[in-house]
């Protein structure tokens, strides 16, 4: 494999949570390293809370990690250079109908990341660049004028592309870009997330709760439990031989819209609630709920290991 | 034609079955009906149309417009001045005492029989021999400038001091509240009398100045109401820069690599300046009826100069015998407070961003 577009190593977010007294420490990611390569697709998976969003947002440095580091093509990013950085990286938002100001017209929003890099020379350039990104994601040139407010949830959406868009990044986090979206807007936009990349060459860090969204468009898919990386693996791979129990629960609760499959499979629930990520289990953070949980599980943490073919799991017992 | 579904479970949709020759292009009318239809406002114009369709409003504003050419004009037409002591042929005019409207005196009366001609006393005039109607429309004035000037000076402090302590946020912004609160939990009347009172006494400035033109009780009763008053305007601008620092487009800005000072200037104060403009007009009324009450207490601006309130004072000692004395500032009060608070209204339904659609 070539040499790798992001490479994220033992990135940590803490948050300091104040309860009464003392502060302790919310541990929203903890210890994640993946890497993207050029022109692909990560997919993040995991359930409200696991810290899918903050991974995003640490990454490009909305929030400052506690530790760890990211490299872009090689360099380090760092508080100094992100400002040319953000050039190179984009992020997506999830909601799009507080993503966009209300007070700006979409040549505005859209023409916002070419003022703040002084991308283009003159009036007319930056209305023909505006133009041109409009066209990318199916806006017409007419809507330039409107306000955000007058959009549809997919056109707000296909606005917010067009604004990560602008600046021609190289890698783009899309920070569940469709799940506000109804269903057949999801595909529409999924699939013009994929023939954007066939375009441009621009690689997606795709962080969804949908896994079928999720192996729709990514090359490889991670799995997040409670901010850490429990496994990850190639789509179709994982798909068919997940490995790790929550991988495993979380696959046999994708709706399959096939009464005769449905009745035939077996569905895992899992046990109990997730634990508060205030109040961690020792080990494994997947202990409280895994059928195959043993005495190691409660003392060691499991770390990522190869299972061949760049299947990587984090579990001791699988 | 080929369009092979990505996933099984793909909610693409089969183009296959939208073939060209099932679809007519759209005549050129048919597309010029499109862009009537799709016709785009801005924000402003959108929430001037609301404004002007709420009838309430408009009529408050129509009513505002006339006070304010009244009292614009007025001064110019009638050839009374506020403190003059009416006089006929330079000979003080001493039957001219407490007139009812529309009436001359016996030596109008006689002035008038001669051949001259005299302005007719529109509210008649008060105890000591002066128009009333132009008193009135000074005290208006006053109470007017009054109530603008002191909501501009309660809009300046409370928005700095009010986007200083949501933007920063954190310890300072604890501080800053605290000390808002502190503010708030004083009884204000009290204040604004006791205030009122040492300023009054303290204040001074150099003759011939605009300050000093427009006196001292003017000036402190200013200084009062932006002492007091900004507590409210700065939480409710804090409030609003918290809400829509958690917003997620200033994140997005962010993202972008936008700085803060383009942030507060692109994202931030283009957010909040309806609500601004709301709260001050709201603003204003309070201001004019607090004048007029201290003007009626007795502590607002200085005789001979009038005031709304002040007026409404002075007419109590003979209200049984002349009640049109009270009636016409009361009347002026209503409707200044009345007006200003439904235009208030208005403009709140209509620039709101949260009662649009």
């Amino acid at each position: 494999m070539s040499e790798p577009l992001v490479e994220v190593k033992n990135l940590k977010q803490y948050f300091p949570v104040r309860s009464g007294m003392k502060t302790q420490m919310l541990k929203a990611v903890d210890d994640v390293s993946f890497t993207v390569g050029q022109g692909e697709t990560l997919g993040l998976v995991g359930e409200s809370g696991c810290g899918k969003t903050t991974v995003g947002r640490t990454l490009l440095r909305l929030y400052e990690p506690t530790a760890g580091e990211v490299r872009f093509d090689g360099e380090l990013v760092t508080d100094k250079n992100i400002h040319a950085m953000r050039k190179q990286m984009q992020m997506v938002f999830q909601d799009p109908y507080s993503s966009l100001d209300p007070r700006m017209t979409v040549e505005d929003i859209i023409g916002e990341p070419l003022d703040v890099h002084h991308l283009c020379s003159g009036r007319k350039e930056r209305r023909e660049k505006i133009l041109e990104l409009m066209s990318y994601v199916g806006l017409n040139a007419e809507h330039a004028r409107r306000y955000a407010h007058e959009f549809s949830g997919g056109q707000r959406q296909r606005i917010g592309i067009a604004r990560a868009l602008a600046v021609n990044p190289k890698f783009i986090v899309c920070d569940e870009p469709v799940s506000a979206l109804d269903v057949s807007i999801q595909a529409q936009v999924i699939n013009m997330f994929e023939e954007l990349q066939e375009k441009l060459g621009v690689a997606y860090l795709f962080i969804a709760h949908d896994l079928l969204v999720v192996h729709h468009i990514s090359r490889r898919i991670a799995v997040m439990y409670l901010g850490k990386i429990v496994e990850i693996a190639d789509a179709d791979e994982l798909n068919e031989h997940p490995i790790h129990p929550y991988t495993e629960s979380l696959l046999s609760a994708v709706p399959i819209p096939d009464p005769e499959i449905t009745r035939a499979r077996q569905r895992i629930i899992l046990e109990g609630d997730v634990p508060s990520p205030l109040n961690m289990p020792s080990g494994c953070a997947f202990r409280t709920r895994c059928r195959y949980a043993t005495e190691q599980c409660t003392r060691e943490c499991p770390a990522l290991s190869n299972r061949g073919g760049g299947h990587q799991v984090a579990c001791w017992n699988r | 034609m080929e369009n092979p579904k990505k996933h099984l479970l793909s909610a693409q949709i089969d183009l296959s079955k939208f073939s060209e020759a099932n679809f007519i292009p759209a005549t050129e009318d048919e597309k010029r009906q499109q862009d009537v239809m799709s016709e785009s406002t801005t924000f402003f114009k959108d929430g001037m149309r609301k404004l002007f369709k709420n009838p309430l409003a408009v009529a408050s504003l129509i009513v505002l417009a006339c006070i304010i050419l009244t009292i614009i004009v007025a001064p110019m037409i009638v050839p009374y001045r506020y403190e003059e002591i009416l006089s006929v042929n330079g000979r003080r005019d001493k039957g001219a005492k407490n007139l009812a409207p529309f009436t001359y005196s016996e030596m109008e009366q006689k002035y008038i029989a001669e051949g001259g001609t005299r302005f007719p006393h529109i509210f008649g005039t008060d105890e000591q021999c002066r128009d009333y109607f132009i008193r009135v429309v000074y005290g208006t004035r006053i109470s007017l400038s009054v109530g603008f000037f002191a909501s501009i000076i309660v809009l300046i402090i409370g928005m700095l001091y009010g986007s200083i302590s949501g933007y920063l946020g954190g310890r300072v912004d604890l501080i800053m509240m605290r000390i808002v609160d502190i503010i708030y939990s004083l009884p204000d009347m009290l204040i604004i009398i006791l205030l009122k009172v040492v300023l009054d006494e303290r204040l001074s400035f150099p003759a011939g100045s605009f300050l000093a033109k427009l006196g001292t009780s003017m000036v402190s009763l200013f200084i009062v109401f932006g002492l007091l008053y900004w507590v409210g305007m700065a939480r409710l601008i804090r409030g609003q820069i918290l809400s829509i620092k958690e917003n997620e487009y200033i994140l997005a800005a962010r993202a972008i690599g936008a700085s803060s000072g383009r942030i507060i200037r692109k994202h931030i104060i283009p957010n909040c300046l309806s609500v601004i403009i709301i709260s001050t007009a709201l603003q204003i009324p309070s201001a004019i009826f607090t004048e007029s009450f201290l003007s009626f207490v007795g502590i607002g601006v200085k005789a001979p100069m009038p005031s709304l309130g002040s007026l409404a004072n002075a007419a109590r000692e003979g209200l049984q015998s002349y009640p049109y004395k009270l009636i016409f500032p009361a009347l002026m009060i209503c409707l200044i407070v009345l007006s200003l608070n439904l235009l208030g209204d208005g403009l709140r339904d209509a620039f709101d961003p949260k009662l649009r659609r």
